[in-house]
């Protein structure tokens, strides 16, 4: 038996799989078909939650998405989700569900008392109580608010789940699988339309699964499976149930959220739990249907009163009785519909009450006309309400009371596009407006057509127009009659009278809440809603927003469409963080890119860093060392004193081809490079259009009208992206191509006195100084593999760059460090790359950060006036160059402390250090184990008419201050000649 | 010296088989870039027909057939994939770049081959609109791949480094496929 509530007979569920859940750690039974709300009623549990603010006693309202008070914690540890609505979430066996926003318990929760203290608690409370002493806000206010307000609270631990992302496409997306939905689809379908039918419920069908309405003579239920059947016997449709459509965006996508794996008990490890879809449709249609509104009284939320519509769900589709002795409170003829259902259903029915005075009723019913619902006792579940006529009022023991307000059609994606709905008097409801969203039409009771007829008419006839506008040839099908009347009603927002009438369940707002927030002149609704909060919390309004402004009407005396309304936003419904990142997490953030030696240096056991997207290997660790610094230390040795080999494949590498090549690079270059001959390299400045660098590198002539130019690591997209851009715009005309080569070559530097030994080991035909003199490049064979070989150096040692197909790269880079090794030398990581650069003076990325000039670098003369180039002009502009420039110099530490940190600004020796002092800073710093000191590179005002000046550098963050002599930034070698081999 | 051996991109990672998908590494080609100069592209075209017998191909397409085939990789370039090396003739029109290794080659076969990748890319790989003989320069993940349809498979393209993250993030989707599958 799975509950002392179920219904004998009836239902769409499925008996025989009973299926055992806990909620707040006590043990319950459902069956397959079940929610958990629908289980938790069966079982007879009213009490399921707390209010956010007042922490009120809060029972299940609706039966679907919209649901403001049920949401519960699902799951345990790190797989805990907070704020699932039970309404939607599927029994499973084994689920674990705990109530939330209280303590210690759902019957005895310590603040219940804020309720005590309502009166002190309304709208704009917080502005107006926090607001002093100011600095008790952050220190006391907020932390004990944020104790205080409601919701679930997250597990903090890692998610261990799968999620996923995907992409889809068709002709026509429906949304919705409701009698609209389903018309709409089947129309399409049979048409040769590419169809993609999504409904956020776990069964299709909508209201129809609901209801006791039939079609062609079969109950709603039977008709569904009947069209579903054919529409999943074609190949040209795709249904995706519990796929909730969540946002409207432009050109024709939409975003949706599709439960995979939440409704199972164990999901296998690679099922997604869900996956964000991003659907592109040719056209659309919304068949979201709409949405029951309840009616604000005096103490409408206590557990127990629910919305007529979601008592007709649980009585019709999950054979539940909400209640023992139920009252049914509307103004439509939904009231007495509902009435009829429950009757039907055996369920006994106290009362029907509805506000027309004129309503007529052959129900056998205890019926009051012209009547409302006044007020309600209970404390933690409904027990009396109060019924008023003109003649008087009356107590009724009631333990469920259904209400219908009418219906808000479901506009919310028609918003997503900035279009307001508008209103209609003749049906108190605001309506879609004319193309909100290009290529999505509304149809069925979204667009206000509430009656099952006119649903199924509708869909028919926004399908054919839809695929008439794609070209296609619709005959649509017959539509099934029904037994539907067109729907009847008045509009009541609120029952007059004293006390709390709730208008946002799941903000705690009241009537009163709308009221005052008038009196203090938050007249706009704009205004109101962020006072007030109301349809600020998850549900984002559904049940409340039209309701809320047609107070604010009603006390400002203007009319609704003249008071206007908020709109919605996406997504429709919450989206978990980690399904929209889905894919992101950990490694999955960004590719990785691997060099061909990168499994060598992991073997070493060198620590791979990150550089852009690249791994790189920081140092490799000897036996006996213990810090980075000490094998840091030694890799710069070996290439002062002996070899060292370092992959530098990881540079970009641009090969550029045709006649007009060499121009090209002048023009992109601050420098010459169309007067280079084969078999020479020059180093190379790039300016962006501003003036300022952009990188920097070497380039080779290899052959007649064929170059190859070399970027920076972190530049290299930016790079090729400039070339294109300056092909593309300034150049069109220019013969001239080019192609990313970073990928085809593995290349390795190969530095040191005995550099050329190494080299000459692998090379078929050993080379000398005279056939490649530094700055020269060569094409040569490695065991008859064509390899490119270039003299340059950014270490200032002898200096080999060697290049093989990158097939070859992880076998050369092995046997390279090994040959090195056997020379004294070995593989040097980026810690002793970057040391070596420093001592030169040599720029990287730290210097070249997009706000330092050629002026700034000292590299002026390399801009040439000969030629024009990309940027020329613009860094001759007044302000980037002269003395106010900070511009790239030496340091050196000058007292008892040693320590240059990058980050840190540069001071006078005497100036206070603080901001409108401050005179530069440090980009680079290193501890130079060839020179025995620390060594700084930055950029300081006038810096290079300062060498010799002491200055004081202060590291704010890490508390360092430590004076240092300015100098030139090349600290080794300053005349080049290891790098030339000229000494060693 | 004697000859280094080689390393495929893939080297150790392929073939991948879940449920009825298979991805493995295709076989190793000669590929070059083929970028006619501006004004060259008419003759480029007549010098490929005249060496190899296929045409420069439109954007988004591919032509040719076992030999030698070009692949539109992007604006005024094509990606050639061959047993040899296109005719060295085709420098007079066109910048030829070896990209032999630049690439890692993998194939996507088997039924559903388009909802795995729609787990990776925008693009709408159904068979009645990415065709045989279509060809894109589309996302993959974070990726930027060429993407063709070739008979049976669908061939893709990344840069080499990359291999790893694009063999694991088509792998986790085939296995989210299967996944589905068998609920």
């Amino acid at each position: 038996m799975s509950g002392p509530m179920r219904l004998e007979k009836g239902g769409l569920i499925d008996r025989s799989r009973e299926i055992r859940f806990q909620f707040d750690d006590q043990w319950m039974g459902g069956v397959a078909g079940d929610t958990l709300a629908s289980a938790l009623l069966a079982n007879g549990v009213r009490l399921v939650g707390r209010s956010f603010k007042y922490h009120r006693p809060r029972g299940i309202l609706t039966a679907g998405s919209e649901e403001p008070n049920a949401l519960v914690e699902i799951g345990k540890a790190a797989r805990r989700t907070p704020n699932v609505r039970a309404t939607t979430q599927e029994l499973y066996e084994g689920l674990y569900a705990v109530s939330q926003n209280r303590f210690p318990s759902l019957k005895w929760d310590l603040l219940e008392v804020n309720d005590l203290f309502a009166p002190f608690l309304g709208a704009g409370f917080y502005y107006k109580t926090f607001m002093w002493p100011r600095a008790f806000w952050e220190r006391l206010y907020e932390p004990l608010i944020r104790r205080a307000a409601g919701l679930g609270a997250l597990s903090k631990q890692t998610n261990p789940d799968h999620y996923e992302k995907a992409f889809a496409h068709c002709d026509l997306l429906v949304i919705g699988a409701g009698p609209t939905g389903l018309m709409a689809a089947l129309t399409a379908a049979r048409a040769g339309a590419d169809v993609i039918l999504a409904d956020e419920g776990d069964r299709m069908g909508g209201r129809l699964l609901s209801e006791t309405i039939t079609l062609d003579g079969q109950p709603g239920p039977d008709w569904v499976a009947g069209v579903l059947a054919e529409l999943q016997g074609m190949d040209n449709v795709r249904l995706m149930p519990r796929t909730t459509v969540t946002g409207a965006y432009d050109g024709g996508t939409f975003g949706a959220v599709e439960r995979v794996g939440l409704h199972l008990s164990a999901p296998a490890a690679d099922l997604p739990l869900e996956c964000f879809w991003r659907i592109t449709a040719r056209r659309a249609i919304l068949a979201a249907g709409a949405l029951e509104r309840p009616i604000a009284f005096r103490d409408n939320d206590r557990p127990g009163v629910m919305l007529a519509s979601a008592v007709r769900s649980y009585v019709n589709r999950y054979a539940v009785a909400p209640g023992r002795k139920v009252a049914v409170f509307g103004t439509s003829d939904d009231a007495h519909r509902t009435v009829a259902d429950l009757q039907a259903a055996g369920v006994e029915v106290v009362a029907l009450i509805d506000a027309r005075a004129d309503a007529t009723t052959t129900l056998d019913v205890p019926f009051y006309a012209g009547a409302t619902v006044t007020g309600t006792e209970g404390r933690l579940g409904l027990r009396r309400i109060t019924v008023t006529r003109a003649a008087g009022s009356r107590v009724i023991d009631a333990d469920c009371l259904a209400i219908s307000g009418g219906w808000n059609p479901t506009v919310h994606l028609t918003c997503h596009m900035n279009a307001r709905p508008v209103w209609r008097e003749d049906i108190a409801a605001f309506v879609p407006p004319e193309g909100a969203v290009p290529g999505l039409t509304p149809a069925g009771a979204c667009a206000s057509r509430f009656a099952t007829t006119d649903c199924l008419g509708d869909g028919v006839a926004a399908a054919t127009e839809a695929l008439t506008a794609l070209g296609a040839k619709v005959s649509p099908p017959d539509l099934p009659r029904t037994d539907d009347a067109a729907w009847r009603g008045a509009a009541l927002w609120a029952v007059p009278g004293k006390g709390r009438a709730w208008l946002d369940f799941q903000n705690d707002v009241t009537v009163k809440d709308v009221q005052q927030a008038a009196r203090e002149n938050m007249v706009s609704v704009e205004h109101m809603k962020r006072y007030t909060t109301q349809g600020m919390a998850p549900d984002q309004g559904k049940n409340s927003n039209v309701a809320a402004l047609a107070m604010l009407a009603d006390v400002t005396g203007r009319a609704i469409p003249e008071t206007g309304t908020t709109t919605f936003r996406p997504p429709y419904t919450p989206v978990a963080i980690a399904t929209m990142g889905a894919g992101g997490q950990g490694a999955g953030f960004a590719p990785q890119r691997y060099m061909t030696s990168h499994d060598a240096s992991v073997e070493k056991g060198a620590p791979m860093i990150e550089a852009g997207l690249w791994y790189r290997p920081s140092y490799f660790p000897r036996a006996g060392e213990r810090t980075w610094r000490e094998a840091c230390d030694r890799e710069v040795g070996h290439v002062r004193t002996a070899v060292g080999v370092c992959d530098v494949s990881t540079l970009g590498k641009i090969e550029l081809h045709g006649p007009d090549a060499g121009r090209f690079l002048d023009l992109v270059y601050t420098n010459t490079f169309s007067t280079l001959a084969p078999g020479r390299t020059r180093y190379g400045l790039m300016l962006r259009e501003d003036g300022h660098v952009m990188d920097d590198g070497t380039t080779a002539c290899l052959a007649e009208g064929h170059y190859l130019m070399t970027t920076t690591t972190a530049a290299a997209g930016q790079v090729m992206r400039h070339l294109d851009f300056v092909q593309q715009v300034h150049a069109p005309g220019m013969a001239v191509r080019f192609t990313s080569v970073t990928e085809q070559w593995a290349q390795f530097a190969i530095a040191g006195p005995r550099a050329l030994e190494v080299v000459n080991g692998f090379l078929d035909t050993p080379v000398d100084d005279a056939a490649l003199p530094f700055m020269g490049n060569c094409a040569v064979t490695l065991g008859g593999i064509g390899g490119r070989l270039f003299r340059i150096s950014f270490s200032g040692e002898r200096g080999y760059e060697l290049a093989v197909p990158a097939r070859y790269g992880a076998a050369l880079f092995r046997d390279l460090v090994a040959r090195a090794e056997g020379l004294g030398g070995g593989a040097y990581g980026m810690e002793a790359l970057n040391v070596l650069r420093i001592e030169k003076g040599f720029l990287t990325h730290a210097e070249l950060h997009g706000r330092t000039t050629a002026f700034d670098l000292g590299l002026a003369k390399m801009v040439s006036a000969k030629k024009v180039c990309v940027g020329q002009r613009a860094a001759a502009r007044p302000g980037l160059t002269g003395p106010d420039r900070e511009q790239l110099v030496g340091l050196k530490p000058a007292g008892a402390v040693k320590q240059i940190l990058a980050g840190a600004h540069l001071f006078a020796e005497r100036a206070e250090a603080v901001r409108e002092n401050d005179e530069g800073y440090v980009t680079s710093a290193c501890y130079s184990p060839t020179l025995g000191t620390t060594l700084g590179l930055g950029f300081l005002r006038n810096g290079r008419a300062r060498h010799g000046e002491v200055i004081r550098m202060v590291d704010h963050l890490r508390g360092v201050e430590t004076l240092c002599e300015v100098c030139d930034p090349v600290f080794f070698d300053p005349e080049g000649g290891r790098a030339r081999g000229e000494t060693s | 010296m004697a000859k280094l051996p080689e390393t495929s991109p893939a080297a150790g990672l392929l073939p991948l088989t879940h449920g009825g998908l298979t991805l493995s590494e295709g076989p190793a080609r000669r590929m070059w870039m083929i970028q006619p100069y501006p004004g060259r592209e008419a003759g480029l075209d007549a010098a490929l027909r005249d060496a190899h017998g296929i045409g420069f191909p439109e954007p988004s397409r591919s032509t040719g057939q076992r030999g030698g085939r070009l692949i539109w990789a992007g604006r005024a370039q094509a990606l050639w994939i061959g047993t040899a090396d296109p005719a060295p003739g085709l420098a007079q029109h066109a910048a030829l770049t070896d990209q032999s290794d630049a690439w890692a080659f993998l194939k996507l076969e088997g039924a559903g081959a388009e909802a795995a990748l729609a787990r990776l890319t925008p693009l709408d790989l159904h068979p009645s609109v990415f065709k045989r003989g279509h060809a894109a320069r589309a996302p993959l993940g974070h990726m930027s791949a060429i993407l063709h349809r070739r008979s049976a498979a669908l061939e893709l393209f990344v840069f080499r480094s990359m291999a790893r993250t694009a063999v694991h993030e088509i792998g986790v989707a085939m296995r989210s496929l299967a996944a589905r599958a068998a609920v």
